[in-house]
């Protein structure tokens, strides 16, 4: 392999790995908050994806723009979720949430096929965002790619910003470690729970936004993401952002790379991190914090 | 009282991070007697008894139990080999019977895992074992109930007769005292003095009273480490201990 | 005690009645009962897993497709009396895969050990659907189905209908009655135990790790013998047999049915397998047939909201606990 090829798999593992986080970010506050084990976070994701394909005509070069409405919509669809259904699942044990959001997921799946029907679709990248551009002398890489890691980066700072630095963010940490404490402090837990998984949504729908002009969009694509998100949090630990980031970028660094040396056996590849993990820190890598 | 002790310990050490919860705790166990350990609150007293049980691990130390060096051993295998454990809360099978709870602690001691052909409802031995130490407790009558429908008073009896199920040489029990009225703390008194001639007891308690009754030994610890060691009537008369508890002005 | 007696009554009345059905069922029902008493020994073993030991895994079909593919790969290109060493080879194979997935899973908890299995069921699922190992997407088909015998004697061949639906009948009453003799033992009951308060197990001297792990590949074994049985039974394996869709589905079974009771893992498995059969039917539910997948998603959130102790929770309305 030459240097150039090895820095584009490089640059597409911290893609792949910086989209994973914005999934797996919001899976893990969920959980690490609520306590909530949420299968359909993969639908999210699909949700995303979809829009991305619905809107893209009404917007056309203003890709930014549609983000946006993108996320506000999502972030809605969470809030009005998380008060019809994922509110009555906090109490109830680990085996009903998984049922009942296993059972969202095929609520959701037909909808699809509903409303959007089950073939594949594709999204083009805006203009101004289309083609390769060069990067020195030695290769050149596609700009989508390019702005699809600097919009995940520009998140993720903004996420650590929200959750380290403001008094909300204090609130989500207080309410991952202790959350009768923080319901004794009189900060109102519904409107907490119901801002942080409509937080969640939004993070996965922008994610399947900004990943629909590079993967086509189609039936059954939250399911797979859903799985690879779950490794992530095991790997990083539950609860814990940092966790996520540094798993995220791993396993892409696993999948890309494997994909590459091993073709046709590399899903494998992030499975046997997974493992490797396990027997060395079962509790993630992070622990506790974030 | 016996030379040899049932249980040592010898210079235990446990850190949380930067916090040093046990330092250097040494602490010996006899047959026939009743060793208290006290000291205000966050003092590393649950940390010590977890740290004999096998619940974790000393960062550096000691355990002897008996003729074992049990250091390195998993709770699991120090229990089967004679030390049986009390827990601050009720730690019940509430969904069993009490009879049943009983049961399958002594089952523990004669596990035989592979004879899935026999009944546990028929297994002799345990069921006698249960028996038994039911009626040490004085919950002979409660068999049949449902252990999560007993009132707190009789799981802390339950809680006791299922450390005893094991047929254990060393009991740790951590405050099995707590939220008992008057004549519960009798009772519960009552039979720790009958098991001190054939047990080697470690008693956690805040009940002064109940320790300067039962105990022949007191150890006081403070911040994780023990200020003091004696008979009962010269610890209330440590100037370390008074110290501690009552603050500088006393001493 | 007239409850304990009346224990064994009912499964045994059961069984005959099962026993009995092929008389009187049309070969397309036949078929179907064949395929729910499969899928009964599939759900019968996650409750060791789940309702007896309390861990909930969500990879349990990895070891049903495992099974499957195993027979098929490993039966003779011409049949022959092989299902004698078949299904005991099945049954190797997943408890195989179980020791490995179970060493590392286990050493999780809740729902990290939730994930955990997932996500190595998701690994086995690759492994079929991607390599060329086994045929991959498309799957692989048992053109000559192996037959039950020893020697020169065939006992049954599964290719008939009727002896298929016995085969499965006598697998299904074998696994019913192990796990029976299994929850009652001392082993059982240890497993019950962790499921209930696994600080005072260990506390009283139980290796509980060993006993989990023990659970866990049993559990892995029973499916692999399902999965054997599915194979044998539709002569074609497909990746989709390991994919997460069927470890859901099965986990659905046991909670339908209720956790806790061997009935309940049979009951959930009929209630399941019916629904699923009348949301798709378009004689029954006409244009929504085509969406059954909605149907089948609400009709399981109502159901697992009303009942959540499922539907052996149903005979507590009108029997007290005596």
């Amino acid at each position: 392999m030459d240097l150039a090829t090895f820095l584009v798999q490089c640059l597409n593992a911290v893609q792949y790995g910086l989209l994973l986080f914005l999934l797996a970010s919001g899976l893990t506050l969920i959980f690490g908050i609520m306590g909530v084990i949420n299968l359909a976070h993969g639908s999210f994701y699909m949700l995303g994806a979809y829009m991305a394909f619905g809107l893209a005509p009404f917007f056309g070069g203003n890709f930014i723009g549609m983000l946006v409405v993108g996320v506000l919509l999502a972030a809605a669809f969470g809030y009005v979720l998380e008060w019809l259904f994922f509110s009555y699942l906090y109490q109830r044990e680990h085996l009903q949430q998984v049922l009942m959001t296993y059972a969202l997921i095929l609520v959701f799946e037909e909808l699809r096929s509903l409303l959007a029907g089950n073939n594949v679709h594709g999204v083009q990248a805006p203009a101004w965002l289309a083609g390769s551009i060069a990067l020195g002398e030695l290769m050149s890489y596609p700009v989508y790619r390019l702005f699809a890691s600097a919009a995940c980066i520009v998140i993720a700072l903004g996420l650590y910003a929200l959750v380290n630095h403001t008094r909300l963010g204090m609130m989500v940490r207080a309410g991952a470690s202790n959350r009768d404490m923080v319901r004794g402090l009189g900060i109102n837990i519904k409107l907490l729970y119901r801002g942080v998984f409509a937080a969640g949504v939004a993070l996965a729908a922008l994610a399947g936004m900004i990943a629909a002009p590079m993967s086509s969009v189609y039936p059954g694509m939250g399911g797979s993401v859903l799985i690879i998100c779950f490794v992530v949090v095991v790997i990083g630990g539950i609860g814990s952002i940092t966790g996520a980031l540094i798993a995220s970028l791993l396993v892409g660094f696993v999948d890309t790379f494997g994909k590459v040396f091993f073709a046709e056996y590399s899903g494998v590849g992030v499975y046997l991190l997974m493992a490797v993990v396990l027997v060395w820190r079962p509790q993630g890598l992070m622990r506790r914090g974030y | 009282m016996a030379d040899t002790p049932a249980l040592q310990a010898t210079a235990l050490t446990r850190r949380f991070g930067g916090l040093t919860a046990v330092n250097a705790v040494s602490l010996s166990l006899h047959v026939g007697e009743v060793h208290a350990v006290i000291g205000t609150n966050g003092a590393g007293k649950s940390t010590l008894v977890n740290l004999l049980s096998g619940e974790l691990a000393a960062d550096e130390g000691q355990v002897q139990l008996g003729a074992h060096d049990v250091t390195h051993w998993p709770q699991p295998k120090r229990a089967r080999a004679g030390i049986g454990r009390g827990y601050q809360r009720s730690t019940l099978f509430g969904e069993f019977s009490v009879l049943e709870n009983c049961r399958l602690s002594a089952q523990a001691a004669s596990q035989r895992p592979w004879r899935v052909w026999q009944p546990a409802s028929r297994c002799d031995q345990s069921l006698a074992t249960a028996q038994e130490v039911l009626a040490t407790a004085g919950l002979a009558d409660a068999a049949r109930r449902i252990a999560g429908t007993l009132s707190h008073g009789q799981k802390r009896q339950l809680e006791v007769a299922m450390c005893l199920a094991t047929r254990p040489q060393v009991l740790l029990l951590d405050e099995p005292l707590a939220g008992m009225g008057a004549e519960e703390t009798e009772r519960m008194l009552a039979l720790l003095q009958s098991l001190k001639p054939t047990h080697a007891v470690l008693l956690i308690e805040h009940d002064m009273d109940a320790v300067f009754r039962v105990a022949d030994r007191i150890t006081v610890m403070v911040d994780g480490q023990v200020i003091a060691s004696d008979a009962p009537g010269r610890i209330r008369t440590h100037p370390e201990v008074l110290r501690a508890y009552l603050g500088e002005a006393f001493t | 005690m007239a409850t304990q007696r009346l224990g064994w009554l009912v499964p045994t009345v059961a069984a005959l009645v099962l026993l009995c059905l092929p008389t009187v069922l049309s070969p397309y029902a036949q078929g179907l009962v064949a395929k729910i008493m499969v899928y009964a020994v599939f759900a019968l073993s996650l409750e060791l897993l789940v309702g007896t030991t309390g861990l909930v895994s969500l990879g349990h079909a990895a070891f049903l497709g495992i099974g499957a593919y195993v027979t098929v790969l490993a039966a003779p290109e011409s049949g022959g009396n092989a299902l004698i060493w078949l299904m005991p080879l099945a049954m190797l194979a997943a408890a195989a895969y179980a020791v490995a997935v179970g060493l590392l899973s286990l050493r999780t908890q809740g729902v990290y050990f939730i994930m955990v299995t997932l996500a190595f069921a998701q690994m086995a699922y690759f492994v079929f659907h991607d390599t060329k190992l086994a045929g991959g997407s498309d799957g692989l088909y048992l053109y000559v189905r192996p037959v039950l015998g020893l020697g020169t004697t065939t006992l049954l061949d599964p290719a008939e209908g009727r002896q298929l639906y016995l085969l499965v009948w006598a697998m299904l009453v074998a696994t019913y009655a192990l796990l029976a003799m299994l929850t009652r033992s001392r082993f059982g009951h240890a497993l019950a135990g962790i499921r209930v308060n696994e600080q005072r197990m260990r506390a009283a001297g139980y290796r509980t790790q060993h006993y989990k792990l023990a659970a866990f590949v049993i559990a892995g074994a029973l499916a692999g013998l399902a999965g054997c049985l599915l194979a044998v039974k539709d002569g074609v394996v497909n990746p989709e047999l390991l994919s997460w869709h069927e470890s859901g589905a099965v986990l659905l079974m046991l909670i339908l049915g209720g956790l806790g009771h061997l009935r309940g893992a049979v009951i959930g498995a009929v209630a399941f397998t019916l629904l699923k059969e009348f949301f798709a039917s378009e004689g029954l539910v006409g244009p929504l047939a085509a969406h059954w997948q909605l149907s089948l998603g609400l009709s399981i959130i109502v159901l697992v909201a009303a009942l959540p102790r499922g539907l052996m929770g149903l005979r507590s309305l009108w029997r007290p606990r005596g």
